[in-house]
C-alpha cells in the first residue's frame, strides 16, 4: 500500500514533530543532568507537598540516582532529615524494622523506608505531614492496643496521630512518663521568661574568629576601620557603634573584605554577600539553609522570594529575595526587628495578622517599654526560631536562634519543649496546639479543644499505685 | 542445613575472635554449625550486659545510690537500662552490618512477659521457643524458621534476672504484666537468627 502525497504529508508532519518533541526533552534530560533547572518543570509528575515544593524543581536533590529504587530515595530523605530524627528521638526508626522478625508486618507497610508513607508528587492522597497513607495506618502494628490499654478501646484508629496524643516520630513532649511529669501544672508559669541568647558572645565563643585581627572589645564609632572617605555614612556607623557587632571588637573590614586573591592583599567590598555573615554566624547560616527560607538556594535554585511561597504573602514583598540582611539590617543589631516586623512584612496569613491582637505581643511591648522583666516578651521568633543550644567544637555551648523556622512547626507538639513549656504548663500547651481556631488567632483566647492524655496516664498510675501499693513512683 | 556466605563468614569471624581468640584458621573455623555460631554471639552478647547489669546498673543505681537508671536516661540524666544497652546494641550491629554484606545476623530480646508490647513472641518459633526456655532452665531452643523470603536458624536463649535489679525493675513496672519476678528467674529469652542458603 503506497502513501497519498495528503498522507505523506501527516508522515512528515508526525516526523518533525517527533524530531522536535524529543530535541526538547532531550536538551531538557541533558540540562538536568548537568544541574539546571530552567527546563524541569515538564518532568514534575505531580503537584509536590508544603514540605519540598521550594526545591521541586532540584529533582536530584530527591532523584540522586536513576536506578536507585527506594534505597536511593530513603538515602536522599536521609541527607535531609536524619539529624531532625535523631533529635527528635525518633519513635520508628528503621532499625526497628530490619529484624527479620517484623517481615510479615513489612508486607503490609514497609516501615523501612520513608516512601512507603509519604510518597511525592500525589497530591490527592497526601493527607497532613505528608502522609500519603489512609490515616488509620497504626493499626497495622497496633491493631491490639486496646487489649494491654482498655481505655483505648473504642478509640479510632485514624485518630491516633491526629488528635494530640501520638506522632509517628516525635513524641520527646508526648510519652506516658513525661505527661505523668508534668501532671497538673498551671496554665502560666510564676515568673516566666525566656534564657538569654549568646549571639553578643558568638566573637568571644566561636573558636575560628580571627581574635588577633579583631580583638574581643567593645568598640566606638571612632574606632572603624572602614574607607577614609566616609561622608555620608554617619548613620551607618552609629547603627554599628550601637551594635553587638562594634560591643564585640568586629570592626567594619571583618565583613567588608573580600577574600584576596594569592599575592593580593584582602579588598574592601561594599556590599560583602552572605558568606560574609557565615563567617561566624555559621550555625545560623546553616539553619537558614535547611528551613523553607533557605532551602532553595542550598538547592542551587537561587534565593527564595515570598512570590514562590504558598502561604499568604504580602504582594508588596514579592519581589524580595531572602538573604540575612532581608530581616537582619547589616549594620544595627536590632534583633526585635528581626524577630517580629521582619516576619510581618512578608507574611501575611491570619495567625501573622493577629500577632499584634495576641497576649505574646502585649508581653512583648511590656518587656520593650520596660514594665516587664527582660526575656518575658515572646515575639514571632521565640516560638519559630526557639533558642537552642549548640555544641562547639571546642566543647564549649552556646544558646542561640535555630534558623530554620521549620523545625518545630509541624507537627506542632514538636514545638512543646523548645518553646511552649518555658512559660506554660504541659495540658494547657496541648489543649491550645490542638485548636487550630485558637493557633489562627494567634492564641488570642482559650483552648476550645481538650486533649484528654493527661488525665488517660494519670488514671493508669493511679490504677497502677491501687494494685502495686508498696511500688514507687516511675 | 547450610549457612549463607555471609553468615559463614560472619560467623566464622566472631566466634574465633569471641571465644577462642585468633589463634583458629579462619579456614578451620568455616565449617562452623549455625548452631555453634549463635551459641557463641549469645555468649559475647549475655557476659557484656550481665557484666553492664552488675558492675554498672545495680552496683551504682542500686547499691551506691548514686545514679538512676532510666527508660528515658536522656531527660532524667540517667544510665541506659540494661534492655535499652543490648537493643541499642542490636541496632547498632543491623545497621553496621548493612553496610558490610559480608555479615549477616540479627538478635533481639523478648519475653513472653514484655514491659514493651513490640517485644512479645511474634512469630511461631518465638512463641515456642520462649516457652521452652522458661519451662526447661539451662536448656536453649533451636529450630529453623521462614519469615519472609528467607529460611533461618533461629536460637532461643533464656535471658535470666542476673540481679536484684533485674526483677525489681520488671515487678515494679507500671507496664510490666507480672510482678513476681525473683533473682535467677527467666525473664525472657534472647532470639538469634542466621539466613541459611535453603
Amino acid at each position: 500500500m503506497s502513501s497519498t502525497p495528503s498522507n505523506l504529508n501527516y508522515w512528515v508532519l508526525w516526523l518533525l514533530l517527533t524530531v522536535a518533541l524529543g530535541g526538547y526533552l532531550g536538551f531538557s534530560i541533558i540540562d538536568l543532568s548537568a544541574g539546571g533547572t530552567e527546563n524541569t518543570e515538564i518532568f514534575l509528575p505531580g503537584e509536590t507537598t508544603h514540605g519540598h515544593h521550594n526545591i521541586e524543581m532540584a529533582c536530584t536533590e530527591c532523584h540522586t540516582d536513576a536506578f536507585g529504587g527506594k534505597k536511593a530515595l530513603q538515602k536522599a530523605c536521609m541527607n535531609c532529615h536524619a539529624e531532625e530524627l535523631k533529635l527528635a528521638d525518633d519513635s520508628h526508626p528503621k532499625s526497628k524494622f530490619t529484624d527479620p522478625r517484623n517481615a510479615s508486618t513489612l508486607e503490609k507497610i514497609d516501615a523501612r523506608y520513608c516512601v512507603s508513607c509519604h510518597v511525592e508528587h500525589n497530591p490527592d492522597v497526601t493527607q497532613a505531614m505528608g502522609v500519603t497513607l489512609p490515616n488509620d495506618y497504626c493499626f497495622y502494628c497496633h491493631a491490639e492496643v486496646a487489649e494491654d490499654l482498655p481505655d483505648h478501646e473504642g478509640l479510632a484508629f485514624d485518630s491516633c496521630a491526629s488528635a494530640g496524643c501520638h506522632n509517628y516520630h516525635d513524641n520527646t513532649a508526648l510519652y506516658e512518663d513525661f505527661l505523668i511529669k508534668h501532671l497538673h501544672e498551671p496554665e502560666m508559669k510564676e515568673n516566666a521568661q525566656l534564657q538569654p541568647s549568646d549571639i553578643a558572645l558568638i566573637a568571644e565563643y566561636t573558636p575560628s574568629y580571627p581574635k588577633e585581627q579583631y580583638p574581643v572589645r567593645p568598640l566606638m564609632g571612632k574606632d572603624h576601620d572602614g574607607p577614609g572617605d566616609t561622608t555620608g555614612d554617619d548613620l551607618i556607623i552609629d547603627h554599628w557603634a550601637a551594635s553587638d557587632h562594634a560591643r564585640s571588637g568586629v570592626n567594619c573590614t571583618a565583613c567588608h573584605t573580600q577574600e584576596p586573591a594569592e599575592g593580593n592583599e584582602a579588598a574592601w567590598v561594599d556590599h560583602p554577600g552572605t558568606g560574609s555573615c557565615q563567617q561566624c554566624h555559621t550555625e545560623q547560616a546553616d539553619g537558614f539553609r535547611r528551613g523553607k527560607h533557605g532551602m532553595r538556594p542550598a538547592a542551587g535554585l537561587g534565593l527564595q522570594s515570598p512570590a514562590q511561597a504558598r502561604i499568604l504573602m504580602h504582594v508588596d514583598s514579592h519581589d524580595k529575595s531572602l538573604t540575612c540582611t532581608t530581616c537582619h539590617s547589616a549594620h544595627s543589631s536590632d534583633i526585635q526587628q528581626a524577630a517580629v516586623e521582619a516576619c510581618l512584612g512578608c507574611h501575611e496569613d491570619r495567625h501573622s495578622l493577629n500577632y499584634k491582637q495576641s497576649p505574646h505581643y502585649k508581653l512583648l511591648l511590656a518587656e520593650q517599654q520596660g514594665a516587664a522583666r527582660p526575656g518575658s516578651g515572646v515575639s514571632c521568633a521565640t516560638c519559630h526560631l526557639p533558642r537552642t543550644t549548640i555544641e562547639l567544637s571546642d566543647g564549649n555551648a552556646m544558646l542561640i536562634s535555630d534558623h530554620n523556622q521549620n523545625a518545630n512547626l509541624r507537627p506542632n507538639e514538636k514545638m512543646v519543649r523548645s518553646v511552649c513549656l518555658q512559660c506554660h504548663g504541659l495540658g494547657f500547651v496541648l489543649d491550645s496546639l490542638a485548636d487550630q481556631k485558637l493557633i489562627e488567632a494567634n492564641f488570642n483566647g482559650r483552648p476550645a479543644v481538650h486533649i484528654e492524655s493527661l488525665e488517660m496516664a494519670e488514671r493508669k498510675l493511679a490504677d497502677h499505685k491501687q494494685k502495686n501499693p508498696s511500688h514507687d513512683e516511675p | 542445613m547450610k549457612l549463607a556466605k555471609p553468615a559463614l563468614i560472619a560467623g566464622a569471624v566472631l566466634a574465633t575472635v569471641g571465644l577462642t581468640g585468633c589463634n583458629e584458621s579462619q579456614e578451620k573455623a568455616s565449617g562452623i554449625s549455625p548452631q555453634l555460631m549463635a551459641d557463641s554471639l549469645h555468649i559475647v552478647m549475655d557476659s557484656d550486659r550481665a557484666v553492664y547489669t552488675k558492675k554498672i546498673v545495680n552496683r551504682l543505681a542500686a547499691k551506691e545510690k548514686v545514679i538512676k537508671a532510666s527508660e528515658h536516661f536522656e531527660d532524667e540524666k540517667a544510665l541506659v537500662l540494661p534492655a535499652q544497652m543490648f537493643r541499642f546494641g542490636a541496632e547498632m550491629v543491623a545497621e553496621r552490618a548493612e553496610k558490610n554484606p559480608e555479615i549477616n545476623f540479627s538478635y533481639s530480646l523478648q519475653s513472653l512477659w514484655p514491659v514493651n508490647k513490640q517485644n512479645a513472641p511474634k512469630t511461631e518459633a518465638e512463641k515456642t521457643g520462649l516457652k521452652f526456655v522458661a519451662d526447661n532452665p539451662g536448656q536453649n531452643y533451636y529450630t529453623e524458621e521462614k519469615l519472609g523470603d528467607t529460611n533461618y536458624f533461629t536460637a532461643i536463649y533464656a535471658d535470666t534476672a542476673v540481679a536484684p535489679v533485674c526483677a525489681s525493675c520488671h515487678n515494679e513496672h507500671k507496664d510490666s504484666p507480672r510482678t513476681d519476678f525473683k533473682l535467677g528467674d527467666v525473664m525472657g529469652g534472647v532470639v538469634i537468627r542466621i539466613p541459611l542458603e535453603s
